[in-house]
């Protein structure tokens, strides 16, 4: 046999010694090292955003443009947050504020949710309220509050039930698309396997629509995070300081630098939960291979 | 006319009977002038064990065929007589779940059978291990070659425990090294495991090379135009001249088809 193999001018090499596996590669990739480096990567470009803004700011202060007390120095209303945030009021403020977010969105996400699916799975819901639901998203959620005040009243309900309408659209919009858009071939595969019922919901649908669900959850964030500011500057409730009761103090009494230090919280909240968001979406998507690694 | 259910635990099977029995299927979609006859008066039997291969050109009604039988389209009419608890499927996109690891996606399996948590991850193990995946247990489907999806499609397949397993194209993504690879995978375990197979090829070369028996489909609308057993010991090669000259005469048989359909 080998000799037929010689005549036919083949020859067999032994295979070389492997330096590195493809496993490691994998593993060196996502190493705390360029953990590090990619952290930088996304931070510097925000911070030259930042200074810029910081520097169109001071310019505008520096022309004289408006005086001190109407438009103050990046300075002076960052010595005046400085100032803020030892003040046991600010704390108080900060945390109604984040109490009222987390209340009203986890309720938005729980209200959206279980419409989103029961629109998704039925088709008389979907025909008389998809529509509306996606009517409701861009109905902006301030038109609600003399609703709200003359059911309600001045009370944490009113501002409550706003979040939630102004909320709860986006996220039922989330799972909505992500249900639709369930690949058909994964759904056939999943019908072969046995999966029906709830548990195709549970093993297939949901799992697939997640990256949209998250998508409608960031979106869902951004309008409860604005309906509630909204309402904390209209829906003042004796002896709760928010950072809308703050926001509308500091304006009341003119200080400019102490309103707009307010502003500026209220700014890198709203950031701040995006990013964390973000993270999560990038996460979904890095799993399933839809993030091409660069 | 029958609509098969895939998931019939309670229904008693006939263990001497044909796995497969099609008679008369006739397949029309659409209505009126517009309807398109993709299959009529097929007939077709695969029996216990055997390792039955379709070929035939595009547009004959393979694929309709297939998912016929598989009970994801209902038949026009014909009966299609289905002698097996569960069937499993395989398409030429390996489908698998992304959000899952490869031995999550073997476990969904086990899973939606209702095999207990327990006995699970060691099954999982066993069944990664017969298609040469130790290892690989927690990589995410896109970070695996085409090949080595199909292995991972192939393995959700064995944990199906389907006494009928139906195949469309499976490999028909595949560069022909892996291709090769995949079929004396799957004529192995074919081996092993006593599995009864449908598979629709449009590889003249792949059908004679796996099948023990060969049915070749003529378009316009479907039917079954020639049949051919195929006697060879296994393990076979794609390569050999036995396979060759088999694979001739069909693509022969077929060439007229083939020329009509383009003409």
């Amino acid at each position: 046999m080998s000799a037929d193999v010689e005549q036919l001018g083949l020859r067999v090499f032994p295979t070389p010694e492997r330096t590195g596996t493809a496993a490691t590669d994998t593993d060196a990739r996502s190493g705390t090292a360029s953990w590090g480096r990619r952290l930088w990567a996304s931070t510097w470009p925000k911070l030259i955003a930042v200074g810029i803004a910081l520097l169109v700011w001071q310019l505008l202060y520096a022309s004289g443009w408006r005086p001190a007390y109407v438009l103050p120095s990046p300075k002076a209303t960052f010595q005046e947050l400085g100032q803020q945030l030892s003040t046991q009021r600010f704390w108080t403020a900060l945390g109604i504020t984040a109490r009222r977010a987390i209340v009203g969105f986890a309720l938005a996400v729980l209200v959206g949710t279980l419409l989103g699916l029961a629109v998704a799975r039925s088709r008389v819901l979907r025909a008389g309220v998809g529509s509306l639901v996606t009517g409701l998203q861009t109905m902006p959620s301030i038109a609600w509050f003399p609703l709200a005040l003359l059911v309600f009243g001045y009370t944490e309900r009113a501002i409550t039930f706003v979040v939630i309408l102004g909320a709860a659209p986006s996220v039922a919009n989330g799972i909505i698309a992500g249900v639709d858009h369930v690949p058909p071939s994964l759904l056939r595969v999943a019908r072969t396997l046995g999966a029906h019922g709830f548990g195709l919901y549970r093993h297939v649908v949901i799992p697939a629509a997640m990256p949209t669900y998250v998508s409608g959850l960031k979106q869902g964030w951004a309008f409860a995070w604005r309906s509630l500011m909204a309402g904390e500057l209209l829906v003042i409730i004796a002896h709760r300081p928010s950072l809308g009761v703050l926001l509308d103090f500091d304006r009341q009494n003119s200080d400019a630098a102490a309103m707009i230090s307010i502003m500026i919280v209220i700014l890198v909240i709203g950031m701040g939960v995006d990013v964390a968001f973000n993270a999560v979406d990038r996460g979904l998507r890095h799993r399933r291979g839809l993030i091409v690694e660069s | 006319m029958t609509l098969v259910d895939l998931h019939r635990d309670d229904v008693r099977v006939d263990t001497r009977a044909p796995v497969l029995k099609v008679t008369g299927l006739t397949k029309r979609f659409g209505q009126g002038a517009a309807a398109v006859t993709a299959v009529e008066g097929l007939d077709l039997t695969v029996e216990r064990g055997e390792f039955l291969t379709i070929v035939g050109a595009s547009g004959c009604g393979k694929s309709t065929l297939l998912s016929i039988v598989a009970g994801l389209t209902p038949p026009t009419s014909g009966t299609v007589d289905v002698q097996a608890t569960r069937a499993a499927l395989m398409f030429q996109d390996a489908t698998l779940m992304p959000w899952l690891t490869v031995a999550g996606n073997v476990d969904l399996a086990l899973r939606l059978r209702g095999v207990p948590r327990a006995k699970r991850p060691e099954r999982v193990k066993e069944l990664l291990a017969l298609v040469h995946l130790d290892g690989r247990q927690e990589q995410r489907p896109h970070e695996l070659s085409g090949g080595m999806r199909q292995r991972v499609a192939l393995a959700r397949v064995l944990a199906q425990e389907a006494d009928l397993v139906l195949m469309d194209e499976p490999f028909g993504a595949l560069d022909a090294m892996t291709r090769d690879a995949m079929h004396d995978e799957l004529e192995r375990i074919w081996t092993e495991h006593g599995l009864t197979v449908l598979f629709v090829t449009h590889n003249v070369r792949e059908a004679v090379r796996l099948g023990d028996r060969v049915v070749v489909l003529a378009s316009g609308p479907g039917h079954v135009k020639a049949e051919m057993s195929v006697p060879l010991p296994r393990p076979r090669r794609i390569d050999s001249s036995e396979v060759a000259t088999r694979a001739a005469a069909l693509t022969d048989a077929l060439r007229e088809e083939v020329r009509q359909h383009v003409g």
